[in-house]
């Protein structure tokens, strides 16, 4: 809508060859109509005035009134997000990628090479109806689906309470439950590929509670299949793994908020495969089965002056991570390479442990920078009577990672990111990558 | 351990206190609840005048409180939907989850402005149902306020009587309140204004102030200085009398223009504790206008 006083400047700057004289009669006629617009206006505004004037009309006006659009999250459709990513890396050319001293760990993709596709996600998520919650996330790779979680979750409990089931990510540790696109840095640190390969995933039942305190306090407890590393399938009736868990948090003052929790995971472990060289470089197989027994704690910091993080902010995040495990050990070889171990069988037992620290630090909007510190302690491993054929290793993987990205909206985000990679003994890489993640979509809202 | 036993100690008699734990998503639904709640409600706001409601962190502290509300009272039309569903999820507290009586969002009983006419992120971060700033014209306080005293009664129906007489005599003084703000307010009637972002576009429908141009390229979108540019030379050929942006937005963008053209930048505190005079909602809209009508000889 032109209003008179924009047409009278517009018209003014229109025609700067008229006279005075013609200028003077257009302003008049242009003054006359602005004059009848206001008084109109004015006298719907006092109409409108008076019709505010008494506020219980107003009252049952909003209560009669069609509620405005949907509330969110109401639509009969679920929320439906879509998330992108992949990734150059510049790697050095390696054979057998390991972490000397751990055994691998499930099923790891490493980053290939030169260009490539990170998972694709597909999320989708929605009230099943006023008692229970569903929600999905696909992980699509060529030819190949996977179901990263698949589970419902109560709205109905109440008390602190909510029990989930099906297949979700674990609540140990902190950064378990994240899936990789909202990870700070391109790849995932030493502890969690040691642990779980990414995370821990479980199909089974989450039980969680919430105190009634000011203190924030989060305690839980799960059961499950217990298929996935450091546990196997088995094909038995019961649960193939446990964990337990407790986080307490809180803030301090408006700038600084925390988390810290500790973990338990107890699994157990059929015939767990696992591949490394032995003492005479031929690549062996081994079958663990035992029990697995993983303790973790976590803290988290995050500050953000006066609690406004859209500016700057800082965040910090360790885990640290202790496993035993106690079993015995089946070694097959290859004799026809050199290999010697075949059919050897003995107990074993481990002490193994490890933490990451990562800070990153948003220092103007769109632009943040951060830097991690893995560390793994190989500690004791006993191989029994295979210590004749299996190497035991006392070197600690380290690494240093250097990360700086660029995130246009908080949709999509750019990433290059240097690691100095010493997880395998003997060797220090440089790792260069440079990434991007991108959600369309339904907004997803991430946990702290 | 032992320490955290003492905690709990001293936390559980309070969390079984009589009065109704409030949970606002914003100060300005915090301080209507205590318009409205006096003594009978206990409040917590989960943001300050000082952040940006669409960008909050799903912290712990906010899944405790929300753990132990009896009422959840936001805005909606999305502003908060990058942080409050999950602290729905988190808290397994069942009587505030949408469609129960202790969920209540402000928007639904308000006529929302700027509803996008293209639904496409490519518009920046557009809201589906509209602008969700609605606070800033006080006529939709009074609207939110009689359906906030309604919720209340329902919630607690023991002291419904005293939440009905003091929504009554809330909507009293804020009518008069009203009407003079808009009294004292008529200078700034078609007054033309920049904003940094839309959060004020119902306080410049209510006022009658003309917003020529908004700093934002698109919404939630941080202008760069090339946008910047632009708009500066657009307010060569339509100036504006001042540049607005709320308390808790970047004053450099706002800053920058103002250097450039000579039109003031007016921070204005957008809710209630953007400023020392903005302590409850009437101090809100009287330091808002002064900070206006300052700007306006």
């Amino acid at each position: 809508m032109l209003r008179p006083a924009i047409l009278a400047t517009a018209l003014a700057a229109a025609f700067p060859v008229y006279a005075d004289a013609d200028l003077d009669a257009l302003r008049a006629e242009l003054k006359e109509m602005k004059s009848t617009y206001e008084a109109r206006i004015q006298a719907l505004e006092a109409r409108l005035q008076q019709a505010d004037a008494a506020p219980a009309p107003i009252a049952a006006q909003a209560d009669a009134a069609p509620p405005q659009g949907t509330a969110a999250g109401n639509r009969f459709n679920p929320d439906i997000s879509l998330i992108l990513q992949g990734k150059y890396a510049h790697l050095d050319d390696i054979e057998h990628r390991h972490i000397s001293g751990f055994l691998p760990a499930g099923h790891d993709h490493g980053a290939p090479r030169g260009f490539s596709l990170d998972h694709t996600e597909l999320v989708m998520s929605a009230s099943i109806d006023p008692y229970f919650r569903g929600y999905m996330n696909l992980a699509l790779l060529d030819e190949e689906v996977e179901i990263e979680e698949a589970w419902f979750q109560t709205t109905a409990l109440g008390n602190g309470l909510s029990i989930r089931g099906g297949r979700f990510l674990s609540g140990l540790g902190y950064q378990n439950a994240q899936h990789p696109h909202a990870w700070d840095f391109a790849d995932n640190n030493l502890m969690y590929r040691v642990l779980f390969g990414e995370a821990y995933g479980n199909d089974g039942v989450q039980l969680k509670w919430v105190a009634p305190t000011d203190l924030y306090m989060e305690l839980g407890a799960e059961a499950g299949r217990g298929a996935n590393f450091p546990g196997t399938d088995r094909n038995r009736n019961g649960a193939g793994s446990y964990a337990l868990f407790g986080h307490l948090g809180g803030d301090v003052g408006a700038s600084h908020s925390w988390r810290a929790g500790v973990s338990y995971l107890h699994a157990k472990a059929n015939e767990r495969d696992g591949d490394v060289d032995d003492l005479n470089d031929v690549e062996a197989e081994t079958l663990f089965s035992g029990k697995s027994k993983t303790w973790m704690a976590d803290f988290v910091w995050k500050w953000a002056p006066n609690g406004n993080a859209s500016e700057r902010n800082f965040k910090f995040a360790t885990e640290y991570f202790r496993r035993s495990e106690r079993g015995s050990l089946l070694c097959v070889d290859n004799p026809a390479d050199g290999g010697a171990c075949t059919g050897s069988e003995d107990a074993t037992h481990s002490r193994q442990s490890g933490y990451y620290a990562q800070g990153v630090y948003q220092f103007m909007p769109r632009w943040r920078t951060g830097y991690r510190y893995d560390r793994l302690n190989p500690g004791s491993v006993d191989f029994g009577a295979n210590n004749a054929f299996l190497p035991v290793s006392e070197y600690k993987p380290t690494r240093h990672s250097l990360m700086l990205d660029y995130s246009p909206s908080e949709f999509s985000r750019l990433r290059l990111q240097y690691s100095q990679d010493k997880s395998m003994e003997d060797l220090s890489e440089n790792q260069w990558f440079v990434q991007y993640i991108h959600s369309l979509g339904s907004h997803g809202a991430h946990s702290f | 351990m032992k320490r955290l036993l003492v905690y709990l100690a001293l936390c559980l008699p309070v969390s079984a206190h009589a009065a109704l734990n409030v949970f606002a998503c914003e100060p300005e639904w915090a301080a209507l609840a205590k318009e409205i709640g006096g003594d009978d409600v206990k409040i917590y706001s989960a943001t300050t005048a000082f952040q940006d409601p669409h960008r909050i962190e799903a912290r712990p502290s906010l899944i405790a409180q929300m753990r132990r509300a009896a009422l959840v009272v936001c805005t909606g039309a999305e502003l908060e939907t990058g942080w409050l569903p999950v602290l729905l999820r988190d808290a397994g507290n069942a009587a505030v989850q949408p469609g129960r009586p202790g969920y209540f969002e402000a928007t639904r009983f308000v006529p929302l402005l700027e509803k996008p006419a293209r639904l496409d992120r490519a518009e920046g971060d557009v809201h589906a149902q509209g602008n969700p700033h609605i606070h800033t014209d006080p006529r939709n306080i009074a609207r939110v306020g009689a359906a906030l005293g309604a919720r209340l009664a329902e919630i607690d129906p023991v002291h419904a009587a005293d939440y009905r007489a003091r929504g009554e005599a809330f909507a009293a003084r804020w009518q008069t309140a009203i009407a003079r703000w808009e009294i004292r307010a008529a200078p700034l009637r078609n007054q033309p204004v920049a904003v940094q972002h839309k959060s004020f576009s119902y306080l410049l429908a209510w006022l009658g102030l003309r917003e020529v141009v908004t700093l934002e390229p698109k919404p939630g979108v941080e202008p760069s200085v090339g946008h910047l540019a632009r708009v500066a030379a657009q307010l060569q050929t339509a100036p504006a009398k001042m540049v607005l942006r709320a308390v808790y937005q970047s004053p450099r963008p706002a800053d920058w223009l103002s250097q450039r053209t000579g039109m003031p930048a007016v921070a204005l505190p957008y809710t209630v504790g953007g400023s020392e005079r903005a302590n409850d909602l009437f101090g809100l809209f009287d330091d808002t206008l002064d900070r206006l009508l300052k700007a306006v000889p």
